[in-house]
């Protein structure tokens, strides 16, 4: 019979929308404001205890707590009302529990258990939604090969003084070479043969310039690229360390393209405290202080951080940096100065008691070590051009006598002030970036603005909504009613996979969801036009009906899938905000073409199939 | 919507429809010759400050009081309501630059200011950015006229690029002309354009299609005045309703979506009338036959084997 679905056909988009409206219900149920509370490294991890203690606290300072709960491993959630609530609470927890913790604002989702236990979770909201800030940082690669080619330089230097192979000069050249230049020919062939045993990454070119023996040393293409990503991945570590230090709730950080790294930190309020914490590329450098006989080959000169005026001579030799830190505590000493307690790993303590052992009475300098850039835009052929010129900030924090042999635990005095300790030590915590990173592009939206941007959207999509649905009632009738119920579950379903996809929820992205519905109109207003069309043909209802849909399919078809061709290319170029519009148009052009040609055809067939009529209103 | 019988000549104006799109084609290109697109930060770097004031701000003591504080080139303009001021600063990347333009201001003021937002964009970044949208929009323009010319013709193909091209650069110099600022998303609405309007120039191209094949008689002009007469209450109902929620998007949406709402109109509009009169005025102008649309024939030979 025509026009009627045999009831599998029923029951299957029955399921396929029951499912959906499972999946698209946790968006109904507002997050919470809520602060998390988790033990920083190497302090006692959150307890039940620790909740009660907050409670108390909070309720001593009128604060509201709508519940608490223990999540996995260590970490507390205080769940509260309103977002003024919540920002007092975080300082008054912060108060109460003291510098081992980490206390962190965040949105709790409030999906209730039976909805969560099959998966379901409300849609993520984007930074433009949820306040919070977004960083584009760009490792500086040149200086991460840099870094190593400085390695090989001593390296080849002990490697061709063992060989007895006499040079004159080894040095890193601007472009990324090195060049080495030899006393006489014979010399560099040997010397040329042997990098070329010890080392496969190196490409090797004799060139004599002026008389003299030169041997220039190139990196590989392959070896840059190892080079590349281990600095990325090392930087990517450290970075994550200090994203965990500094207490954000569902932080990203990730790799983008070669050389560049995402970071965002949504919900946080103070952005530049952030971006002082992750843009450090501080470390420490432990030394002697020369002694009166050294050469002036084997020592340099460095002022004092606090008074550049007061100078001290170190010995060149490091004993050890801060990548040999294994843990590191901000503290203060008897008479209230800031100190950062610091344990040495394995390593690190040997070194540094062998050396002390023979250098007591001696003094020993802790030298902080800063890579830092000037950026200067210049205009060069009407064009902006932005230079970067890195440079390195190397100063003396402590200076201080020897008194015994130093193990694995000592501590560092001379600190400006309790912050400077506390920034110092959490960077010896999350560890030296391997490259310095620049800023290329930052975000910061604040809460308010992200609210107001929520609100603005929604009201926006439930207008637009509702006068679709009231000008396709009145124009197609009945045909329109059933058309608004498909256009409705197209919006749950597309809130469904959204979810089901956790894509994230960006303001055009609720721009796309708006735009769906228009467009999703579509499909219906094709395939009514062509039932009206084949009635005024003269064709029996049924008949019409039946071919309407059937001609209105390629048509269908044909449209959507040339709009979803512009929809994945947004996707693969787009970023953050944009790439969410893309992913809800895509989606909508899907869920509109099963709502328009399963869902409203089930209807239509409900009403009018099997049915005898002589005229249908449309 | 429409008379729903009757059949449009739509041709008839068709040298009047060309002269108007030549015309608007143009002033569009003549635009961003002369004015270029305003771009936004998104595409030029540089920095952004939002602060949002408790109540009017005065936009020249604003300007006055940054000033005094040390900033220079800095663009002051409020941003949706009069109490909202944007601040736009070619300064370099400075991490306290929020920070320092929010103390600046709250120093000189009794109210209290919220900084809204901080936005900062390297000029590399930009640069990029261009680069990769105007390759996304070719990109996109060449897979569409590969599926089209696949699923149609050729000439059905160059078609419809050439009215998508139309409207993206009507969109373009509408913004070019009116100086609104061309961001991110604005970049995002003109991708959109380009998937709409096509919608709506494939629906006439099946149409047209469909006809040519129904219709023995007639010559090209009928059958085209024919399809876009069938298919023109589909079309304006459509573009009503997404009218419809554009411009609640437009008005309820807040400041950052109205460049995206604006690009959105505009190219509905001008893609609804170029799926009218430039669509399928191109194929006119393409010399599109019915034999361009037959089934490839079978082998002769083949056919009379299978008759009896």
């Amino acid at each position: 019979m025509l026009n009627r679905y045999p009831l599998w056909k029923n029951l299957m988009i029955l399921l396929v929308l029951a499912i959906a409206g499972l999946y698209a219900a946790p968006n109904l149920y507002p997050d919470d404001f809520a602060v998390q509370v988790s033990g920083s490294r190497n302090t006692a991890a959150v307890d039940p205890a620790t909740l009660t203690r907050i409670e108390t606290a909070l309720k001593a300072s009128g604060i509201e707590v709508k519940a608490t709960e223990m999540q996995q491993d260590g970490v507390g959630l205080i769940r509260l009302i309103g977002s003024d609530a919540q920002l007092k609470a975080k300082e008054v927890i912060a108060d109460q529990l003291g510098s081992g913790y980490v206390v962190a604002l965040n949105l709790a989702p409030t999906t209730p258990d039976w909805l969560s236990s099959l998966g379901a979770g409300p849609m993520k909201l984007g930074l433009d939604l949820r306040g919070g800030v977004h960083f584009l940082l760009e490792v500086d690669m040149a200086q991460a090969v840099g870094q190593r080619l400085d390695v090989y330089v001593s390296e080849i230097k002990s490697k061709l003084r063992d060989e007895k192979l006499r040079y004159r000069v080894v040095e890193h050249l601007d472009d990324g070479r090195l060049a080495i230049r030899f006393v006489d020919a014979d010399t560099r062939d040997a010397a040329s043969s042997l990098l070329l045993r010890s080392y496969q990454e190196f490409l090797v070119d004799s060139q004599d310039v002026d008389g003299d023996a030169w041997l220039y040393v190139n990196l590989t293409e392959q070896t840059i690229r190892e080079i590349e990503d281990y600095a990325i991945k090392q930087n990517l570590t450290t970075l994550r360390n200090r994203v965990n230090e500094l207490g954000v709730a569902e932080p990203l950080v990730q790799r983008q393209g070669r050389n560049r790294i995402v970071v965002q930190l949504p919900g946080v309020q103070d952005a530049a405290a952030a971006k002082r914490i992750i843009g450090k590329t501080a470390n420490l450098e432990f030394r002697l202080e020369a002694g009166p006989d050294a050469g002036r080959a084997d020592t340099e000169v460095y002022p004092f951080r606090n008074t550049p005026e007061r100078k001290a001579t170190l010995e060149r030799d490091v004993i050890i940096t801060g990548s040999s830190v294994a843990n590191a505590q901000a503290a203060f000493d008897e008479n209230g100065m800031p100190q950062v307690s610091i344990t040495l790993d394995a390593k690190g303590g040997q070194l540094m008691s062998r050396v002390t052992r023979n250098a007591i009475q001696r003094r020993m300098a802790v030298l902080f070590v800063e890579h830092k850039q000037r950026t200067l835009v210049q205009t060069i052929d009407g064009e902006r051009v932005e230079k970067r010129i890195p440079f390195t900030e190397k100063g003396i924090i402590s200076l201080a006598t020897i008194q015994s042999t130093l193990g694995n635990q000592f501590r560092i005095t001379g600190l400006d002030s309790a912050q400077e300790s506390s920034e110092l030590a959490l960077l010896l915590r999350a560890g030296a970036l391997a490259a310095p990173i620049y800023f290329v592009e930052e975000r910061t939206v604040g809460p308010s603005l992200g609210a107001e941007n929520i609100e603005l959207g929604t009201l926006s999509v439930q207008i637009g909504f509702a006068l679709v649905l009231v000008f396709m009632l009145v124009y197609y009738k009945v045909f329109g009613l059933l058309a608004n119920v498909a256009l409705t579950l197209n919006l749950v379903l597309l809130v469904a996979v959204m979810s089901l996809l956790s894509a994230t929820l960006t303001l055009p992205g609720i721009a796309g969801i708006v735009l769906t519905v228009g467009m999703a109109v579509d499909a219906n207003v094709l395939i009514f036009e062509r039932i009206k069309e084949e009635l005024r043909n003269g064709l029996p209802v049924q008949s019409a009906i039946h071919s309407g849909f059937a001609r209105a399919f390629t048509t269908i078809l044909d449209a959507n899938i040339t709009t979803l061709i512009a929809a994945v290319i947004l996707f693969a170029m787009g970023t953050g905000p944009v790439k969410g519009f893309a992913v809800t148009l895509s989606v909508g052009i899907l869920t509109s073409m099963f709502t328009a040609l399963l869902v409203t055809r089930a209807l239509v067939n409900l009403v009018y199939g099997g049915r005898t009529l002589k005229k249908v209103m449309i | 919507m429409a008379n729903p019988s009757k059949i449009y000549n739509f041709m008839g104006v068709r040298k009047l429809a060309l002269a108007f799109s030549l015309i608007l084609m143009l002033v569009s290109i003549g635009s961003l010759a002369v004015n270029g697109l305003k771009f936004g930060l998104d595409f030029t770097g540089g920095s952004l400050v939002e602060i949002g004031y408790e109540r009017e701000a005065d936009l020249e003591v604003v300007r006055d009081q940054l000033e005094t504080a040390g900033f220079e080139d800095v663009v002051v303009q409020t941003f949706g309501s009069p109490r909202d001021v944007l601040i736009r600063l070619q300064a370099d990347h400075d991490p306290k630059l929020g920070d320092k333009v929010l103390q600046a201001l709250q120093s000189e003021s009794d109210q209290s200011l919220e900084l809204r937002r901080n936005e900062f964009v390297g000029s590399q970044v930009g640069e990029e950015l261009r680069e990769q949208g105007g390759l996304g929009m070719l990109l996109a323009l060449f897979m569409i006229m590969v599926y089209l010319a696949f699923r149609f013709q050729f000439k059905f193909s160059l078609g419809a690029v050439l009215a998508l091209v139309h409207d993206v650069l009507v969109v373009l110099g509408f913004f070019s002309l009116l100086q609104v600022e061309f961001d991110l998303t604005v970049l995002a609405a003109v991708l959109a354009v380009i998937g709409y309007s096509l919608n709506d120039t494939i629906v006439v191209y099946d149409r047209i299609r469909e006809n040519f094949r129904i219709m023995r008689k007639g010559d090209a002009v009928e059958v085209m005045n024919a399809s876009l007469s069938q298919t023109l209450s589909r079309t304006l109902m459509t573009s009503i309703t997404t009218l419809l929620v554009l411009v609640a998007l437009f008005y309820f949406g807040g400041e950052m979506i109205h460049g995206f709402a604006m690009a959105l109109l505009v190219g509905v509009l001008i893609g609804t009338y170029s799926s009218i009169y430039v669509a399928a005025n191109a194929l006119l102008a393409l010399n599109v036959t019915r034999e361009d649309l037959l089934p490839p024939q079978k082998e002769d030979g083949e056919e009379t084997e299978e008759l009896p």
